[in-house]
């Protein structure tokens, strides 16, 4: 790892003041993917700005139309969230598959939503359910978030405070994990609201994306038999060792139908 | 850039202040700067479980880790567990269900069991395959690891 200098600011101010002050600095959440990062010479910021040291960028408040997660929260503190059980299973599942307990124990939502890895599981979440992400300085829509693979609308230096998940009707989450790393081959998030079905699916592509054919299907009929006749083209798919494009946009019809299996039973 | 910052955490009971370079590891700082070496590092990229401790009672994996980021903290490492005249009931049910081979993961195995079986006192062999996903045995001793791992959450629930 290169050498860098060290920060744990106590309130947003110091730390966008911290920012400011140091333009090659990175924020430090749970570090799940900076820190191997970092080994790996792969990133050589000249600052580290950890935000552990803000207790107000930690904690779940759940209304009955609202689920508000601090950013620094953990995925561990999301998957045995009673409340989140109770209003949004689909939630607490997902966060219960990210990688491993220890890295669930250690990894923020606000870290991985802003990392926006391409096979990361809570962008799903994030656009399947049009959450409101809320930084030092503004509420962005979950529709407008993830730009591209590793990109977001965040611009330099804004800091994500907190994730606004408005409660469905229902929900489901599945994911064909990588046996190995337990990230998202493919993940379809699913949410049946008032106003319509959302489908979101992560690993599969660059970035997180809807299917609006699903979408209206699954509006007309909240059934796994509704999609069936609905293929996903595999021309802009991911395409590696682990699954080529054709296999993922199989995969997508299989995941979807497993989500909605899954927000019929819970 | 960088010169050294001081961190002061508990480890296993005992309180320790060091001045250490930020990128250091808290797996390097127990293992070069304290001598724990308990502690293993087996993969060095946050797969294998070779390195967990708990912080403030969770297991992590401490090659993931900054030591700074433990300031103020709680460690305990395998060695604050238990000692060769009074082991803790998770390495009895190790050594009794012969839960290792060559041993090389057998502490971060212990410490993350550990932590299983304080919130799973009467786990179902399910349960411990699904939560140790982040430890790997190299010589796949894992039937064994299971056993003692269940025999260990229940010896933990009666101590």
């Amino acid at each position: 790892m290169y050498s860098f200098d060290y920060h744990k600011p106590r309130s947003l101010d110091e730390a966008t003041a911290l920012l400011a002050d140091h333009p090659e600095a990175r924020l430090l959440a749970g570090g799940m993917t900076l820190l191997p990062t970092l080994k790996q010479r792969l990133a050589s910021p000249s600052d580290l700005i950890d935000l552990s040291g803000m207790p107000d960028l930690v904690g779940i408040q759940v209304s009955d139309s609202e689920i508000r997660i601090g950013a620094m929260t953990t995925h561990a503190a999301v998957a045995h969230s009673p409340e989140i059980a109770a209003k949004l299973p689909a939630l607490a599942a997902l966060a219960e598959g990210i990688g491993d307990p220890q890295v669930r124990h250690r990894g923020t939502i606000g870290g991985s939503i802003s990392n926006a890895d391409p096979a990361a599981d809570y962008p799903s979440a994030v656009l399947g359910l049009g959450a409101t992400v809320v930084t030092d300085r503004r509420e962005i829509a979950g529709d407008d978030f993830f730009t591209a693979m590793f990109e977001t609308a965040l611009e330099p230096g804004e800091i994500v405070r907190q994730v606004r998940l408005p409660v469905p009707l229902a929900a489901g989450y599945a994911k064909f994990p990588n046996p190995a790393s337990r990230y998202a081959v493919v993940g379809a998030f699913v949410a049946r609201t008032a106003g319509g079905v959302r489908v979101a699916i992560t690993g599969a592509a660059p970035s997180v994306f809807r299917l609006p054919d699903m979408e209206a299907a699954l509006t007309a009929s909240f059934t796994p038999a509704a999609i069936a006749g609905i293929s996903v083209p595999a021309d802009d798919l991911n395409s590696d060792p682990h699954a080529s494009a054709e296999y993922r946009a199989h995969l997508i019809g299989v995941m979807v139908g497993r989500a909605i299996n899954f927000a019929l039973e819970h | 850039m960088s010169g050294t910052v001081p961190v002061a955490l508990s480890v296993n009971g005992r309180k320790v202040a060091s001045e250490v370079e930020p990128r250091t590891l808290l797996v390097t700082y127990l293992r070069e700067h304290l001598g724990l070496t308990g502690t293993h590092v087996g993969c060095d990229t946050s797969q294998c479980g070779a390195c967990v401790v708990h912080l403030d009672g969770r297991s992590v994996k401490s090659c993931t880790l900054l030591a700074v980021q433990a300031d103020g903290h709680e460690v305990t490492t395998i060695e604050g567990l238990g000692s060769p005249e009074n082991l803790h009931p998770m390495q009895i049910a190790f050594n009794e269900h012969h839960g290792l081979q060559c041993g090389f993961c057998t502490p971060g195995m212990i410490m993350s069991a550990v932590d299983f079986a304080s919130r799973h006192p009467d786990p179902t062999p399910l349960e411990v395959r699904e939560w140790l996903e982040g430890n790997i045995c190299r010589c796949t001793g894992y039937h064994n690891i299971v056993a003692s791992v269940e025999a260990g959450a229940r010896a933990m629930a009666k101590a």
